[in-house]
């Protein structure tokens, strides 16, 4: 016969299960549910149901054969990739210099470049349309990979110094004996050690800028520029009550199947990037 | 009279070839940081004054060469009638600005505290060993990286007055007696807002929390144990303290998300009073109503607005960044 304790013991482990149930449910629930709705068509888009009662691949025909959706999704493939490729290439030595290297006022420029990173968006946004059309670039995908720097940039730079800083001094010191220049030390030595920083730093950004929308939304102005969110945000009927909900259901669904696919594979990279520059992608 | 001895300094004493090695590392340093230092002063540096200088001018949008300078007209401007009466127009007394102010500060101070509880009582369940942590772990990372955009729509169908699941959900269950009009009601857009806000952030803040409480050593808890510390007992006073620093750079990041929060409502409660931020108004006045000027105050003031309120905070909480620095 099960004692107090034990069943105590039971209620507790119960209420805990419980708990993480919970929590998965509210996370994963919206995702579910627009699943759900983008295999509905016509009436049944109107019926509220919690399981899979039907099964109609219209929207996704809709949405890959009406309008500019494939272009919107290559516009933000080829500005997020460009994005984040750059911002890499400039971080890496910067983040070297940073992380590696004393110097005066190196912790008031860290603290700037933390600032930019988490800077309004919208303080800039005056200036910023004045230098990209000045510059020509406007309604274009350059205006988009220019302007996204300033957040992949300084995010980069935080994380990859967090990650430089916690190598350790032998390796470097080993190099310097061998008379290894600072730009040998940085290709040779930390470049096949960083690997891994760089791909987990690289997936943040990514996921910053296939996200972002008031650049996106400001700096183009045809339907063939558009990113996905801007294409996603835009998506509206000819009155409020024809808003094609079932095609913009399926739109959501297909921007978020790399993102989660991102997510199950690099879960552990993204946890230990996120918590290393504590910073939002 | 007391005689210094050197002790321990011969070490730090650099000899020539050394500092010679460490001007030669500085030098190096300076010049890798050039290229960012130069791309940064570009995208937002030089943005950010034009800004500023534009909310002293009369620009319009489709003319941004020829403008004038106006002083703090855009600010603050006043005008003396025949009556004597003076009227006052400008950003300073406008009061949809300072409505748009009081929403952005409002919702901040509920999504960030409710989050930090929600996000901590998260934390404190992963920081429990289970089998099955990393896949929990991973489905909390799914509303985090989705884009804001596309859970706002999503939330937007499942709030959807008619033929939302929420309310379905809701009367099935009893919870409510008609069907609500989340979005669109002015009493309920901004808890529509903010579900929505709680949903897609708490994650982010229970994995930086999970982080602080996975650098506590396990001996302290064993020892309370032992004691006979009542588990609430040990919480406030063992993990809080102890979590406190971590949990503090997790509030400000995202406090300073908060205040700038645009895509969700520009998505959810377009065009609602109630919910309307200082950023949603910002780019209506700089891009949909050629008040490029007015605009550009706005968001002068903005982010005069949030680096007060981050110091603030910073002061106030005393937060550390470097906290780790070599």
């Amino acid at each position: 016969m099960p004692t107090l304790s034990t069943l105590a013991q039971l209620f507790k482990s119960a209420a805990f299960y419980f708990a993480v149930l919970l929590i998965v449910l509210f996370s994963v629930f919206p995702f579910y549910y627009a699943i759900l709705t983008s295999f509905k068509s016509g009436t049944d888009l109107f019926r509220v149901d919690y399981w899979p009662r039907s099964f109609s691949l219209a929207n996704f025909v809709t949405v890959f054969t009406s309008g500019n959706f494939p272009r919107n999704l290559w516009n933000s493939i080829f500005v997020a990739v460009l994005t984040v490729v750059l911002s890499l290439f400039l971080a890496i030595t910067a983040a070297y210099a940073l992380g590696r290297v004393r110097f005066r006022g190196r912790g008031l420029l860290l603290l700037t470049i933390l600032a930019v990173s988490m800077f309004p968006h919208i303080a800039v946004l005056s200036g910023l349309f004045e230098l990209i059309r000045t510059l020509g670039l406007y309604n274009s995908p350059w205006a988009l990979i220019f302007s996204y720097t300033i957040f992949t940039l300084p995010f980069t730079v935080w994380v990859l110094t967090t990650f430089m800083r916690e190598l350790p001094l032998e390796i470097e010191e080993a190099a310097i004996v061998d008379g290894a220049t600072p730009w040998v030390i940085i290709t040779k030595v930390f470049m096949p050690l960083m690997w891994p920083a760089l791909v987990t730093t690289g997936i943040l950004a990514f996921i910053g800028a296939w996200n972002e929308f008031l650049f996106a939304l400001t700096f183009t102005s045809s339907d063939e520029t558009r990113t996905v969110p801007v294409a996603i945000a835009l998506l509206t009927g000819s009155t409020e009550f024809e808003t094609p909900w079932g095609a913009i259901m399926a739109a959501s669904v297909i921007v978020t199947v790399p993102l989660v696919v991102l997510v199950l594979i690099f879960q552990r990279k993204i946890v230990s990037g996120l918590t290393a520059g504590g910073v939002k992608g | 009279m007391t005689i210094r001895h050197p002790i321990g300094q011969g070490a730090t004493i650099p000899r020539p070839g050394r500092s010679e090695l460490m001007a030669q590392r500085v030098a190096a340093a300076r010049l890798f940081l050039v290229p960012m230092l130069v791309v940064l002063a570009i995208v937002a540096g030089w943005p950010l004054l034009r800004s500023i200088y534009f909310s002293f001018t009369n620009a319009s949008l489709n003319d941004l060469g020829n403008v004038e300078f106006v002083g703090f007209a855009n600010y603050l401007s006043w005008r003396t009638l025949k009556s004597g009466r003076t009227i006052y127009t400008g950003l300073l007394v406008d009061a949809a600005w300072w409505n748009a102010v009081w929403n952005t500060i409002r919702f901040a101070a509920v999504s960030v505290s409710l989050e930090a509880v929600l996000g901590m009582l998260v934390a404190l369940v992963l920081n429990a060993e289970f089998r099955g942590r990393g896949l929990v772990r991973a489905a909390i990372l799914i509303p985090w990286a989705i884009p804001t955009i596309v859970s706002a729509r999503r939330w937007a169908w499942m709030l959807n007055d008619q033929f939302g699941m929420i309310n379905d959900l809701g009367m099935k269950l009893g919870l409510l007696s008609e069907k609500v009009a989340w979005t669109a009601s002015p009493e309920t857009a901004m808890v529509a807002v903010l579900i929505v806000d709680i949903w897609k952030t708490t994650p982010f803040m229970a994995l930086l929390i999970l982080a602080g409480l996975q650098m506590i050593p396990k001996d302290i808890y064993e020892a309370a144990e032992i004691d006979g510390v009542h588990p609430v007992r040990q919480f406030f006073r063992i993990t809080l303290p102890l979590v406190r620093p971590a949990l503090m750079v997790a509030i400000i990041f995202r406090l300073l998300d908060a205040l700038r929060i645009f895509d969700l409502i520009f998505v959810l409660t377009p065009n609602s009073e109630a919910t309307r931020t200082m950023s949603v108004l910002a780019r209506e006045n700089l891009f949909d109503f050629d008040k490029f000027a007015y605009g550009s105050a706005q968001s002068t003031l903005l982010f005069l607005i949030i680096a007060a309120l981050t110091t603030l905070y910073i002061w106030l909480g005393k937060v550390n960044f470097e906290g780790n620095s070599r």
